[in-house]
């Protein structure tokens, strides 16, 4: 298959379209926890029960009422290949609980990705929306829709006092959690993260890193989410989060101008040094090749490069992942074969763009 | 068998430990073995989740923290009789077992969720449509008393009236509900 038609087949529309802010917001998540009422928390349920959730769900999608996001599938996880199981989670449309843990675990997506419906993970029902760039308010009224129309045709578990009721405590009330994907090398290499990150934890935002373990964020990706599900509405829990990345992206906009005034040619050189290495190296390992991106990234957003797609970073952040790469090659690769064929596959994504160029 | 802390009182708990097949027997009495209780109990050093330190969070509930000193059968166990899990296991494993475990354990419950929620307990967002006709009615008239309350506290007594009005409407609609739905 050529890289071209594999990168079409792969990825979903929030990694290729523009959105509000895409130069330094990459994407907007809202995610709802629903249970539906009778039914045990998947922490103790019977496997029939599991199944007749499933069921459940499949008649209610088969009624096909909801149109406007497109053709619904059901993908069950015991149907699947782990590599199948591993590209979803990759792409963020379902989360890692959901491939290994979930006994009758399924999810259900639309056609672009926009929308996945993860069952019987933690929750009977978790629905996702993710959309490009600054857009949570939108992926809040469309994740709204969907939770409305599932709601004609179950109970779900409310309390009137506690809001909806999830199998953790740290999710009830809303079951709401919004989180944005943010690029900030400028925040990074001006240092100013680190003052940065306690303060919006205090908000009782989240600040983590997405890819790479722990702290560490690979490709200074960064997620903005929040903490808390209770008390406060849908709305003003999304625009806490708004208000604080408004903020961040002013921020970032500064340091990347600061960073162009004070040290221009510096700046220049480890962009283009970057850019050297992902379009000659033959090996390269995930880490280096984050870095790398994030850097080609800036390039673009500052105007170094011209003609290049932006894209370029979300699309090669989850295309060179472990499962990917192994989808792509057709069949298990040693870690050493990996990082031989990332290095591959950008060199040759770079090659489309350049040839776009002439 | 006396206990081999004080050598004085007769021993009633017996540790084994095995470490790398190495095996190691402590013969305690039960004051000090409360004394040394953290060196025995639960103390594996191996990973540390989120769910470790909500069990600890679920475990500050001072009515939980004095069970040590009482016999097995002195406790009383709190367990949601539609899914049986007790309020030890949702503490261990900080989830619930079903929608109602939060009415069972909803005394224990409300502390724990202000910690978590930055100081909420009650839910102030989306209500279902289906469930929660009278709901929305019902949250808001509690707020127009609230209303209400200050601006007879301002003097505003016009404007109070108005608001009385409304909750006495609102009022009327609850009540035809109810008799509707009995």
């Amino acid at each position: 298959m050529s890289l071209e038609k594999f990168i079409n087949q792969a990825i979903s529309s929030w990694m290729n379209e523009d959105g509000p802010d895409s130069d330094i917001v990459l994407s907007s998540r809202i995610r709802l926890a629903r249970n539906i009422q009778d039914y045990k928390f998947p922490t103790i349920f019977s496997h029939d029960e599991a199944k007749m959730i499933i069921v459940k769900m499949e008649e209610i999608i088969n009624k096909g009422e909801i149109t406007k996001f497109g053709q619904l599938e059901l993908l069950k996880m015991d149907e699947l290949q782990p590599l199948q199981k591993r590209v979803l989670m990759e792409k963020h449309l379902i989360s890692p609980n959901l491939a290994e843990d979930s006994s009758h675990g399924a999810c259900i997506l639309t056609e672009n990705e926009e929308v996945s419906i993860m069952l019987n993970e933690e929750d009977h029902i978790r629905i996702q929306c993710l959309f490009p760039g600054l857009q949570l308010t939108e992926a809040l009224e469309a994740a709204g829709e969907i939770d409305d129309w599932l709601e004609e045709h179950v109970q779900y578990a409310f309390h009137e006092d506690f809001g909806y009721l999830t199998s953790c405590p740290t999710n009830v009330g809303t079951g709401l959690r919004a989180s944005v994907m943010m690029h900030l090398p400028g925040l990074v290499l001006t240092q100013q993260i680190n003052s940065i990150i306690p303060a919006i934890n205090q908000l009782g935002l989240v600040v983590r890193g997405i890819y790479g373990e722990g702290s560490e964020a690979l490709g200074n990706i960064f997620q903005i989410s929040n903490q808390m599900t209770l008390g406060k509405s849908e709305e003003d829990i999304t625009e806490d989060i708004k208000s604080v990345v408004s903020q961040l992206i002013a921020q970032e906009r500064s340091a990347r101008e600061a960073l162009v005034k004070t040290s221009n040619i510096q700046l220049e050189d480890r962009v283009f040094r970057s850019y050297g290495i992902l379009s000659n190296s033959r090996i390269i390992e995930t880490k280096e090749a984050a870095r790398c991106l994030s850097d080609v990234r800036l390039g673009i957003d500052i105007g170094y490069f011209k003609n290049m797609s932006r894209s370029i970073l979300n699309e090669l952040m989850i295309l060179t992942q472990p499962g990917f790469l192994q989808q792509y090659a057709g069949g298990p690769l040693r870690p050493h074969e990996r990082d031989i064929r990332r290095a591959a596959l950008i060199r040759e994504r770079l090659r489309m763009e350049k040839e776009k160029e002439e | 068998m006396i206990c081999q802390e004080c050598n004085l009182r007769p021993a009633t708990m017996h540790f084994t430990k095995i470490i790398n097949g190495e095996k190691t027997e402590v013969h305690l009495c039960e004051k000090c073995a409360n004394e040394k209780g953290e060196m025995f109990m639960g103390s594996s050093p191996t990973g540390f989740s989120i769910n470790n330190l909500l069990a600890g969070l679920l475990n500050i509930n001072p009515s939980f923290q004095q069970t040590p000193q009482k016999t097995f059968q002195q406790e009383n166990v709190l367990q949601c009789e539609h899914c049986s899990m007790t309020y030890q296991q949702f503490a261990k494993i900080g989830r619930f077992g079903c929608a109602h475990c939060y009415e069972t354990f909803k005394e224990q419950l409300t502390p724990i969720l202000r910690r978590l929620h930055g100081g909420n307990s009650a839910h102030n967002g989306k209500i279902p449509k289906r469930i929660g006709g009278t709901i929305h009615l019902r949250k808001k008239r509690d707020e127009l008393k609230g209303e209400l309350k200050e601006l007879i506290n301002n003097e505003k007594f016009e404007q109070a009236a108005e608001v009385r009005d409304e909750i006495r409407s609102l009022n009327k609609r609850l009540n035809k509900d109810q008799e509707g739905g009995e």
